[in-house]
């Protein structure tokens, strides 16, 4: 909500700087967002009148003016094209500094000029208007312009928070400054304007709890073609609000000054009674914004005989608007219940009456608002008011809240004595409503118990139900700067430490030394990367995506990766290698299923470029290794797998005690070439969980016995997997270390074929081995491997 | 031939001295010390002598034969020290070339924040507690105290997943699904992603936030301001960084504040980072709501606690100066591989 400075200062003076101002609300509660002065630093501008006007002799856009400025008429040239003998208008005298310009004694085109007359642009106080400011006639030529348009004002921008709908009006915000300062509040209090006809429309509220408060009256006679006055313009205008006719323009006003929106109807166009009502289903309004709406029956209406003319307290009908032809109006101003406004909300349909009655109207002030109303049309629009009907229900309760000060200084961490408190709220409180409040404390008091007090909120606070919200006011007047920070005192309880589970971070730290780099990639993805990377045809969608591309949730963080490779790629990036650490989704039987996964990804060469070695292309066991060191000491098992990603020949799937844990493998060529990768990246993804496994180290007898080493080779198919051979060797050496160390094929070796050499450790803990024992033991190996993968030993 | 010891000696060690080869030095050991070799000879000269000559002699020769043999140790380990030096010499490498091998990767800037936050709070008995990212509206809005229609709804902008589920808006949930599989005290904070249909320069769809929350019998306001301080100075590592708490609304504390600190780019001074304010604000926070300790079935009476909440994104921004937030979210390499 913007507000002038100036006009809050007429309801509430403190003595107070500007900035000084500025903080205390923002120290209240009420953050000032910003500060914007009405018009920039300049002087030596008044208001002036101009004689006479002459075309200049040797320009033709020129005009030479004589100018009565307060002093000896003075002569300027004047280019604007609107200027015309009897004009009232700014000028700046010689010296004046206006933004970007100095007004110095000049020759334009041979003709002296002792000044400027000024456009609204000129002054800095408007952007886009050109041509002469025109200013009243009758305003007092020789006063300085900026005590005339009251320039030397700031617009406060304030970002208030939904509980506070108490200061979405001036009188609000001057309350709140009186209550921190102890300054006089001056607010003018509306006299209740004398019924002088005594016409009304009847009306009938069958929505009573929707709208506890009806207040209606006619205005006859009045001349809507008036302009507003300057004051009340100026004052809409620095909120934001453009004045429109003088209607509107009192009911925007008193919205402002009082928080109260008002709607007046053209009485001529409404037809027989008011009916306060929710709509019919299928009810359709055309709108004061031009829209046509279709309503519902939580929509809650303003209607005559003929069906709704306003979406109460949103907006009014464009059938009923006032225009400036209007003579004759209904007058309406209400209390709609914040509940059902928030229910009849409608998609991109709020207004400055809608935010307010969501959030709470002062019920208290609706018949002051109505009476200021009707003073300000009367006295700017002329015309003669009927009485106010007025139609009232059960309005909300202001029950009084119990406040112990022994939970406020439990709350707080600070003291407060009984005393202190009701201080506060005194000067939070106007002195009628601190009178109730403690009228109604009084009645409940024991006398004895000392703790408790019993304060009643007033009519304007709705955030104020329970014991707590009491003590936030106790904090927010005693100020949240008085509030010391203290270290607390506590419990030395050491936290758990699991050496079986491996720190999320150490995952982290491990796969960043291998090279990796981590990217956070957005949740929701291109539909089309589930479908490409998962297989996933049914994805779980966004209902409201904020673009096609991010509307599905992920269930593999591949997609994101393989994006982020594409985006360096055209970064002239050549070698990538990323991880990833997210939630992935999934449809469970009840909701949705979240796992967290690790993936990577590697392109470009196996290690950075360096001048002992020549670049090799990264390939699956390089990032195999990568996977095996995050494992480690665990080993998983990688079987032979498709993946709706991966290169079926260059994938497996990474299996831990019968598990499948995750993936590892080369990027589909088909998916390569679609998402422009000039080569395929080698990618893993793998349950977070499994990663995290740790088993904590148990001590076995170091063997005083010397290791046996013997090395075997055996030629087999193309088509077995290194993998069953070595656990097929363990499971043979249950107590023998096997470990690969030579795959070859080609010379020697007839095609289809591969040769597999085995490294075999073995060693005893009670006794040193024989060689003959040894010897057993390796063809016993040789044997059962001929035996299961038709292998023959080579020599 | 030459029968005086003395200038065998001096010719022993002339000549070991001009030869720069071990083997030569072999040889000439012979000549003087082998079968044959002078001083042998001289040995063997001794029996020739009378008792006294031969004692004369024979102490002559002996010194002479240690003074050969001391030549040769001596011409020995010089060579070997010349040998060992000249190998060094052909061994040295340019040890100015770079190392070989993998490079080193990094952790990413908000990672690293939320690694250095869980660090701060776990010095004085925090521990993290984490929750799923598409939430029920329970979790996420009435058991933090939203019930429909309240305006709080408006100020989240929410993305639905289906007419049961959303992506949370907050990290907040966290605190009830925590509270709910838990006794009291609780004393967490609670990282994660969360999501709200808004994007611009300055606000992304998806941002991390981190929740603390400490419920005990006895935590109030004073310390909430004390926490919040302390772990501000700690993590900006600045001991003098002001902080100070403005009233607020958050529909799940009461009461609430703003977080705001002094601007670590000006020193409070006023800049553009802090809209010349001198402040920043990087959360909100307040002592939890009792209804929030209702729904969880806690007993408001006896247990109080604070909660507060901080966009990890715009810590990580003010630590490392990173002025556009969709960097963290364009995995450009250039940008990740400024956090090492
Ligand atoms: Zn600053």
């Amino acid at each position: 909500m913007k507000i002038s400075e100036n006009w809050l200062r007429t309801l509430v003076n403190p003595e107070l700087s500007r900035d000084e101002l500025a903080h205390l609300l923002t120290m209240a509660g009420i953050e000032v967002e910003s500060i914007e002065p009405v018009a920039p630093v300049f002087e030596k501008v008044v208001v002036a009148k101009v004689l006479e006007v002459e075309k200049h002799p040797d320009a033709d856009r020129l005009n030479v003016c004589r100018v009565d400025a307060g002093g000896e008429p003075l002569q300027i040239v004047c280019g604007a094209p609107n200027v015309y003998a009897g004009a009232v208008v700014p000028c700046a005298l010689e010296g004046a500094v206006l933004p970007g310009i100095t007004i110095r004694k000049a020759k334009v085109r041979g003709i002296e000029s002792f000044g400027m007359l000024c456009s609204a642009k000129e002054l800095g106080i408007e952007s886009d208007v050109d041509g002469l400011l025109l200013l009243a006639q009758d305003a007092p030529v020789g006063q300085s312009i900026r005590e005339y348009l009251d320039l030397d004002d700031n617009i406060f921008e304030l970002k208030l928070t939904p509980n506070r709908a108490d200061c979405l009006g001036a009188l609000g915000v001057a309350r709140e400054i009186s209550a921190m300062t102890g300054a006089a509040l001056n607010f003018p209090q509306a006299q209740e304007v004398e019924a002088r006809c005594g016409d009304s429309l009847p009306v009938a509220v069958d929505a009573k709890s929707a709208c506890p408060l009806y207040l209606g009256r006619v205005i006859r006679g009045v001349d809507a073609s008036k302009p507003s006055p300057e004051w009340m313009a100026r004052r809409l205008v620095r909120s934001g609000i453009r004045p429109k006719n003088v209607l509107v323009d009192v009911t925007n006003y008193v919205l402002l000054e009082y928080g109260q929106p008002l709607h007046a109807f053209d009485l001529a166009k409404l037809s027989g009674g008011i009916r306060v009502r929710f709509a019919n289903e299928s009810e359709k309004i055309g709108l004061l914004n031009g829209d046509e709406r279709e309503l519902g029956t939580k929509n809650l209406v303003i209607a005559d005989d003929k069906g709704p003319v306003a979406l109460a307290g949103i907006m009014g009908g464009s059938e009923s608007a006032v225009s400036s032809d209007t003579s004759d109006i209904f007058l309406e101003a209400a209390f709609f219940d914040p509940v059902t406004m928030a229910k009849g909300r409608m998609v991109n349909l709020s207004s400055d009456s809608s935010y307010r009655f969501e959030r709470g109207v002062d019920f208290g002030m609706t018949e002051q608002a109505m009476a200021r109303a009707t003073q300000l049309i009367l006295e700017c629009a002329g015309g003669i008011a009927g009485p106010v009907t007025n139609v009232a229900a059960q309005l909300p309760s202001r029950d009084p809240i119990k406040l112990r000060i022994s939970r406020i200084c439990k709350i707080l961490g600070i003291g407060f004595t009984k005393e202190k408190v009701l201080d506060i709220f005194q000067n939070l409180f106007s002195a009628e409503d601190f009178a109730k409040s403690e009228k109604e404390r009084h009645s409940r008091s024991t006398g004895e118990d000392n703790d408790v007090l019993w304060i009643t909120p007033p009519t304007y606070r709705f955030d104020l139900k329970i014991e707590e919200d009491l003590v936030e006011e106790v904090a927010r007047l005693y100020g949240y700067d008085n509030i010391p920070g203290v270290t607390p005192q506590a419990s030395m309880a050491m936290l758990p430490s699991y050496e079986s589970s491996r720190t999320l971070s150490a995952v982290r730290k491990l796969i960043a030394a291998r090279g990796y780099l981590e990217a956070i990639g957005y949740a929701f993805v291109d539909a089309s990367w589930e479908e490409d990377f998962c297989g996933n045809l049914d994805p779980i969608l966004l209902k409201n995506p904020i673009a096609s591309q991010m509307s599905a949730m992920r269930s593999s963080l591949i997609g994101g990766l393989v994006d982020a490779l594409a985006f360096n790629l055209n970064r002239k990036q050549s070698r990538v290698r990323l991880f990833e650490i997210g939630a992935c989704f999934s449809r469970a039987a009840q909701g949705y299923d979240q796992k967290e996964m690790l993936a990577g990804l590697c392109y470009g060469s196996a290690q950075p470029e360096q001048w002992a070695q020549d670049a090799r292309w990264v390939d699956f066991y390089d990032v195999k290794s990568d996977l095996e060191a995050l494992f480690f000491p665990v080993t998983p098992d990688f079987e032979v797998c498709s993946h709706p990603a991966l290169h079926p020949g260059r994938s497996a799937a990474v299996i831990l005690e019968g598990r499948r844990v995750g993936v590892i493998g080369e990027i589909h060529p088909k998916w390569a070439q679609k998402y422009d990768l000039p080569r395929a990246p080698v990618l893993f993804e793998v349950d977070l969980d499994a990663l995290q496994i740790r088993e904590i180290p148990a001590f076995s007898e170091i063997s005083k016995f010397p290791p046996v080493r013997r090395d075997i080779a055996v030629l087999v198919d193309e088509k077995i997997s290194a993998m069953d051979m070595l656990n097929a060797c363990k499971s043979v050496l249950d107590n023998a270390k096997v470990e690969l160390f030579d795959l070859y094929r080609g010379q020697g070796v007839e095609a289809g074929k591969k040769s597999l050499a085995f490294r075999v450790t073995i060693q005893d803990t009670q006794k040193t081995l024989l060689d003959a024992e040894v010897d057993v033991m390796i063809s016993q190996l040789i044997e059962a491997l001929e035996k299961r993968f038709d292998s023959k030993l080579r020599v | 031939m030459n029968d005086n010891p003395e200038s065998i000696l001096k010719q022993a060690e002339a000549e070991f001295a001009s030869i720069d080869d071990a083997a030569e030095l072999e040889q000439a050991k012979a000549r003087y010390l082998g079968k044959g070799g002078a001083i042998t000879e001289l040995l063997k000269g001794l029996g020739k002598l009378d008792p006294d000559a031969r004692k004369t002699q024979g102490a002559a020769i002996n010194r002479a034969k240690e003074g050969v043999e001391a030549a040769l140790t001596s011409r020995r380990e010089a060579l070997a020290a010349l040998k060992l030096e000249r190998q060094l010499a052909e061994e040295a490498l340019d040890v100015t070339l770079p190392g070989r091998g993998q490079d080193v990767g990094g952790i990413h800037p908000v990672t690293r924040t939320l690694e250095r936050i869980q660090e701060i709070f776990s010095s004085i008995g925090f521990s993290t507690a984490s929750g799923p990212e598409i939430e029920t509206d329970f979790f996420n809005f009435t058991a933090l105290n939203i019930p429909e229609d309240h305006p709080a709804r408006a100020m989240h902008d929410t993305f639905y997943v289906d007419d049961a589920h959303l992506l949370r808006t907050h990290t907040s949930p966290i605190q009830i699904h925590y509270m709910m599989s838990h006794q009291p005290p609780v004393k967490i904070i609670s990282p994660g992603r969360v999501y709200r249909v808004d994007s611009d320069a300055t606000h992304s769809p998806m941002f991390h936030q981190v929740e603390g929350l400490w419920i005990d019998e006895e935590v109030n306001f004073t310390h909430l301001k004390g926490v919040v301080a302390d772990f501000l100075q700690r993590f900006f590592e600045k001991d003098d960084l002001k902080v100070r708490f403005r009233p607020s609304f958050f529909p799940f504390t009461e009461p609430s504040a703003e977080i705001d600190m002094g601007c670590v780019f000006c020193e409070g001074e006023g800049c553009r980072v802090c809209s010349h304010t001198g402040w920043l604000e990087v959360g909100g926070c307040g002592m939890v709501h009792p209804n929030v300790l209702k729904h969880v079935g806690w007993d408001s009476e006896k247990y109080l606690g604070f909660a507060f909440g901080m966009g990890l994104d715009r810590l990580a921004m003010l630590r490392y100066g990173v002025n556009d937030l969709r960097l963290f979210f364009a995995n450009d390499l250039r940008f990740l591989n400024q956090f090492k």
